[in-house]
């Protein structure tokens, strides 16, 4: 029988997954990715809890906008990174440190 | 162990294995379609919560939107690629990052130890779903009554996101368009 607990230690290992990314990867696409997946976990938890709320359907709807949201800040994101790329010649945020033109 | 369960724990096995090397790889192709193995198996993990239409739009939204997208990024800036893999080191995980393992992994055994002393009492309104019967059933229309509360309840934040999307999207058109009109 799987149970809500199983849910919830995935979304655990797959955020904790996604934060190292974020935190040890030296490449701003890589830490894009890093920010999905925890985006990702925070969605697998809705779904499992929605499974005990029939009369809103609270956790599947939420689940659907957060989709949505990941999907805007991506493009938005891509585009500042390419950007970036394009002005610093490198994807790598800490050779990034002036914001001026 | 039924054959669901089973399914199940492949399908977690998945992710978590994908994700792990996802983050270990050099490669940043490699890991790009790596990110796609985790999220088919996620969508394979909704489905256990019976959540199919939230599977199918993972699928269509994160693969055949995002996913391309993150490809298209990592190829207009491919240089960066080739000064990564001449000074990459040749270690497993290299020693800069170990605050991070350690980080994450303090953070992972926090969240694991809450999850399972939470799960020794659900909270009320669970055990109130379960004793009244009225979780969602493998055999309901999910997608009909879906699309019922996104047009009645959940109108307003519907509209909201649609606009918000909207201004996104024309954003990141303006911002990546090249620069000589400005």
């Amino acid at each position: 029988m799987i149970t809500l607990t199983h849910f919830l230690l995935v979304s655990a290992c797959i955020f904790c997954i996604g934060m190292y990314a974020v935190l040890a990867k030296r490449n701003a696409i890589m830490i894009l990715v890093g920010i999905e997946l925890m985006i990702n976990a925070a969605i697998l938890n809705f779904v499992a809890f929605s499974k005990y709320d029939k009369t809103n359907y609270g956790g599947q709807i939420f689940a659907l906008f957060a989709i949505v949201l990941a999907a805007a800040a991506v493009a938005v994101g891509l585009a500042i990174i390419l950007n970036v790329y394009r002005h610093f010649n490198t994807i790598n945020p800490k050779n990034m440190h002036e914001l001026k033109d | 162990m039924t054959i669901e369960t089973i399914i199940f724990y492949a399908f977690a096995a998945m992710a978590i294995g994908a994700g792990l090397l996802l983050v270990n790889i050099r490669n940043t192709a490699r890991a790009l379609f790596l990110f796609f193995v985790v999220l088919f198996a996620m969508a394979g993990l909704y489905l256990f919560a019976l959540a199919d239409f939230i599977a199918i739009t993972q699928i269509l939204i994160y693969v055949g939107g995002v996913l391309i997208l993150l490809i298209f990024a990592f190829m207009l800036s491919n240089k960066e690629l080739l000064k990564d893999i001449q000074t990459s080191s040749t270690r497993f995980i290299s020693l800069a990052n170990w605050q991070s393992v350690v980080l994450s992994i303090t953070f992972l055994s926090l969240m694991v130890y809450t999850f399972v002393n939470w799960s020794q009492q659900m909270p009320g309104w669970i055990e109130q779903s379960i004793s009244k019967g009225t979780l969602i059933q493998a055999k309901d229309n999910n997608i009909e009554l879906l699309g019922f509360k996104f047009m009645t309840q959940y109108v307003l934040p519907f509209e909201i996101i649609s606009i918000f999307l909207m201004m996104a999207l024309i954003g990141a058109a303006h911002l990546s368009r090249k620069d000589n009109t400005a």
